[in-house]
């Protein structure tokens, strides 16, 4: 009678080791891709640089071996060494902004951004790999850095801090810029400058607290593809073949952005469409084409069929850092009905302003200037300044540690306006409930990063379907009694019922959709 | 029309929500233990710093004066029936026409020697979590006394806290009047995969205390000596009858109420863990104590109090836990192994299973149990309340499987496992 057959290792402990091990390989694959075209010399950059580079990947790859080794338990000295090697990263950065970064660039790459990647993917291994194979959030509401304690505090104004040196006073962040240099030789055939830089510790955080998302949610599969997309997307789409397009003197296009989120796409003239036109030619076209097809065509489509998480948990960059490094402040999101009333005026309203201001533009251009003179250009360069620096950036991922990881994709961004809209009223997504299990204990609501209160929803055994939701899935993760699941499903009644705990159990018996 | 509530755990508070969709009534809700609605269910989470102390808060603060239900934070300690009023500890009398009784349930003592020492507590309430949280600051070694629901709650709260934990369980095997073997011995495993000393067959025999009348050691029905500091009771609890009883309500083990919760005094009702039905429930209940079920006695009591005339009825059975990080569902009637009348079949793959129990005359599905695995009520109750056959098919079997996407199965081979 008992019997037992292969396993469907959603929970058990030998996914861990597929999982790890295909990180190792990725990263060992690319180190030998490094070493090869180091041997051919066929790149315009310094054989050493990439030997360097490759064996930083060697180094991150060795750690997450060792570290998935289930005799491997992190003893007094990884979790030390981890917290000095990081520690000593962090004041490599700060030396090298100091200066050291100008004169020693690539020792300093490696004493400053290399030490921090090694030692925090250190760290992250040791604290999750002697886990137990479940959801582990314990002590995220007593740890001051997760709970607006003094060190988090701290950590969030050095991120604000950043952003605003990074946007107003770059000059002022030259040494760390510089220490990027052999690598922006490296992959575009130029010099950093400190968007270069940006990017490259933009995709580090994403890279690097992705693999602390993949250890932390090992136990639930739909998780760890979803990093691995937000990964992959943001390594290979948003900082790889931009750079590379750089290298071959093409637009510097970042494939998987799209108006109204990436404004100036379709934006006329020298913001946009002129630019890439001149600068790309037959690729420039193409590139257009793409955007369009992308905002006009793939976006209601994919919306339609899985909600707006095709894209805000599973490829837009602000997702990948807020799924990543967001993950620890996922909890600090304002959750009151009042900032659910406040959301839906902002973020509709700037979806406003953004398609007024690109019809602004367009007019301006077909008419050249004449209806609008300079005022359409002072509308872009204020849109730009306010919703693409303070909001998205400073605001955005800086306020992490204080307000939570979707600050700018629930009060700002336009796509997800747009998104949100379809999710609402015409997409086959939603957050089924179990019938009537929910405990009303609260781990959904606590944990969900847009705020959303979807215990309000799951204790009366409603469906969750909201504008705002991205289908990050966590909800369903945290969940103690099994009672929430992302689905895809006919778009009738999806909305309104079955609101079963409200009524009685006993109707469950009457749905036809189970008959 | 003045209606009084006394408790807002899950049955009073659903008795108010109920009651305010069908009725203007005034409404009062009255607890000693904390000025709002707070979900007991998850009090281990704010332990382990998985929730703050806010999150316990089904509802928003300003969902109580939107609805009309006052809430009064103190302790009733008479109920004055003749004058249909009550008396409240800090003073004043409060006038009620209709009286509800949810005054929850206790945590069971059974006489043991010191069980009524500093660091010997159950878990059931908000002042409960806080007691804990002083007995067990800084302590190495803690006892856990009951092998329910609750007891390996307080094991893996304890164990957050990198304290050793030795859980004493009466059976067996951990609960063996509910689970066949194979299903004990995945939470066998998951118990000491997470580090906690398991003693089966053991009872508590009594609590050593010090001078200062302290906890010590745990001293067990096998002759061992446990050195802790602090000892989780978790053996079960008992209705709160103390305030019906002295009232001269008529209370049995809990507070004696019909089909429709009237108690033997005009006027007033009792609902939830503090209530006895006189004529037995089908399947046999007498007193209800799941949170579930408090929540659906607070409903039904609420709509007949709005004006209503359905009397209460158990639904089909169903249950939920998670044993560490192994989850459980179960719905409809599944005995612990085959009898004469009931024939199981299972499907067993690692951490995971499911357990079909079919009565062996007809083959028609009694119940299903799934251990990490999260199995669909809609489905599991249809298929039972239709009385369906219980092999189930591959297609079948994806819409009773309620894992999130993505999740890997075989569904041929599980239903051929829960069809042969």
């Amino acid at each position: 009678m008992t019997t037992t057959h292969r396993s469907i290792s959603l929970v058990d402990g030998p996914l861990i080791d597929v999982t790890i091990n295909r990180i190792v390989a990725a990263l060992l694959v690319v180190a030998a891709l490094l070493s090869v075209v180091a041997a051919l010399q066929i790149w315009p950059f310094k054989p050493t640089t990439s030997i360097a580079l490759a064996a930083l990947l060697v180094f991150s790859a060795a750690t997450l071996w060792v570290s998935k080794n289930s005799a491997w338990h992190p003893t007094r000295f990884h979790h030390k060494g981890a917290a000095i090697l990081t520690g000593l990263g962090l004041v490599g950065m700060l030396v090298s902004i100091a200066g050291a970064g100008i004169a020693w660039p690539m020792l300093m790459f490696w004493l400053g951004i290399g030490a921090t990647t090694a030692g925090t993917t250190w760290m992250i291994a040791a604290r999750y790999t002697d886990g137990a194979h479940g959801l582990d959030n314990h002590g995220t509401m007593t740890n001051p850095v997760t709970n607006r304690g003094a060190s988090g505090w701290m950590l969030g104004i050095v991120m604000t801090g950043f952003y605003v040196l990074i946007y107003w006073y770059p000059a002022a962040l030259e040494g760390l810029t510089k220490t990027t240099d052999p690598l922006s030789w490296l992959m575009r055939g130029k010099a950093a400058d400190h968007w270069f830089m940006y990017s490259l510790v933009y995709s580090l955080a994403v890279v690097v607290m992705g693999v602390r998302a993949l250890y932390k949610y090992r136990h639930v599969r739909y998780q760890t593809i979803r990093t691995w997309s937000v990964m992959l997307v943001q390594l290979l789409l948003a900082f790889i073949l931009p750079s590379i397009l750089v290298l071959f003197q093409q637009p510097e296009f970042y494939f998987s952005y799209f108006w109204p989120l990436k404004w100036t796409y379709l934006w006329p003239g020298d913001y946009g469409i002129g630019w890439i036109l001149a600068d790309g030619g037959r690729t420039g076209v193409f590139m257009i084409f793409w955007g369009a097809m992308m905002s006009f065509v793939a976006t209601p489509i994919l919306t339609y069929f899985y909600g707006k998480r095709w894209y805000c948990s599973w490829v837009c960059g602000c997702g990948a850092m807020a799924e990543t490094l967001g993950d620890p402040y996922r909890h600090l999101a304002p959750r009151s009905t009042d900032s659910w009333r406040l959301e839906r005026w902002m973020i509709h309203g700037v979806l406003v302003i953004i398609i007024l201001a690109t019809a602004l533009l367009w007019i301006n251009s077909a008419t050249e200037g004449a209806l609008f003179g300079g005022f359409s250009g002072a509308v872009a360069k204020t849109y730009g300044f306010i919703f693409g620096s303070i909001w998205a950036g400073v605001i955005g991922v800086g306020f992490y540690p204080f307000l939570g990881t979707r600050i700018w994709c629930r009060f700002g961004c336009p796509m997800a306006a747009i998104l949100g809209l379809q999710q609402r009223f015409f997409s086959r997504f939603r957050i089924t409930t179990n019938g009537a299990q929910c405990i009303s204990c609260g781990n959904c609501s606590a944990y969900c990063e847009m705020g959303i209160d979807v215990r309000w929803y799951a204790q009366r055994g409603q469906n969750i379907v909201r504008a705002s939701c991205v289908g990050c899935g966590i909800c369903s993760t945290v969940c103690p009694r099994g009672v929430l699941k992302l689905e895809n499903g006919p778009t009738e009644g999806r909305l309104n019922g079955p609101v079963l705990i409200d009524r009685d159990e006993v109707d469950l018996i009457d749905l036809p959709e189970y008959r | 029309m003045h209606i009084v509530i006394i408790g807002n755990g899950i049955a009073g508070v659903s008795t108010a929500r109920f009651l305010r969709k069908g009725s203007d009534a005034r409404i009062t809700i009255i607890s000693a233990e904390s000025p709002y609605h707070v979900a007991r269910t998850a009090l281990m989470y704010a332990y382990m710093g998985d929730l703050r102390p806010s999150d316990l808060k089904p509802y928003e603060d300003d969902f109580w004066p939107k609805n009309r239900l006052d809430l009064i934070q103190d302790t009733v300690t008479h109920v004055d029936i003749e004058a249909g009023a009550i008396n409240l500890l800090a003073g004043g009398r409060m006038h009620y026409d209709i009286l509800v009784l949810a005054t929850g349930s206790r945590p069971n003592r059974f006489g043991w020697k010191g069980e009524y020492a500093h660091g010997v507590q159950g878990l059931y309430s908000m002042q409960d979590l806080t007691s804990m949280e002083v007995a067990t600051e800084g302590i190495q070694s803690a006892a856990v006394i009951g092998g329910g629901l609750i007891g390996i709650e307080m094991a893996e709260m304890l164990r957050v806290r990198r304290i050793d934990v030795h859980l004493l369980v009466r059976e067996q095997a951990y609960m063996d009047y509910l689970f066949s073997a194979d299903e004990s011995e995945l939470i066998h495993q998951e118990i000491r995969r997470h580090g906690v000393q398991l003693h089966l067959g053991t009872e508590l025999d009594a609590i050593e205390t010090d001078s200062e009348d302290r906890a010590v050691a745990v001293h067990t029905t096998s002759g061992e000596r446990l050195a802790t500091r602090f000892v989780g009771l978790a053996v079960g609890v008992h209705p709160n009858v103390d305030l019906a009883r002295q009232s001269g309500i008529e209370t049995g083990k809990g507070i004696l109420i019909t089909n429709t919760f009237e108690t033997s005094a005009p006027g007033v009702y009792a609902v939830g863990d503090c209530a006895e039905f006189r004529e037995p429930l089908a399947h046999g209940r007498r007193i209800e104590q799941l949170w579930y079920s408090g929540r659906r006695q607070g409903r039904t009591l609420g709509r007949l109090l709005a004006g209503g005339t359905d009397a209460y009825s158990a639904p089909l059975f169903f249950n939920s836990a998670k044993f560490f990080d192994l989850e459980y569902h179960t719905y409809g009637d599944v005995p612990p192994h085959e009898t004469d009348e009931v024939v199981c079949r299972q499907w067993k793959a690692g951490r995971h299973l499911i357990r079909t129990a079919a009565e062996r005359s007809t083959g028609r599905i009694l119940g299903v149990n799934g251990l990490g695995v999260r199995l669909r009520q809609e489905v599991a109750a249809s298929m039972i309340r239709r009385g369906q056959d219980a092999a189930i098919t591959p297609a079948r079997l994806k819409t009773l499987l309620f894992e999130p996407e993505f999740f890997q199965a075989d569904t041929t081979q599980i239903a051929e496992a829960l069809s042969s």
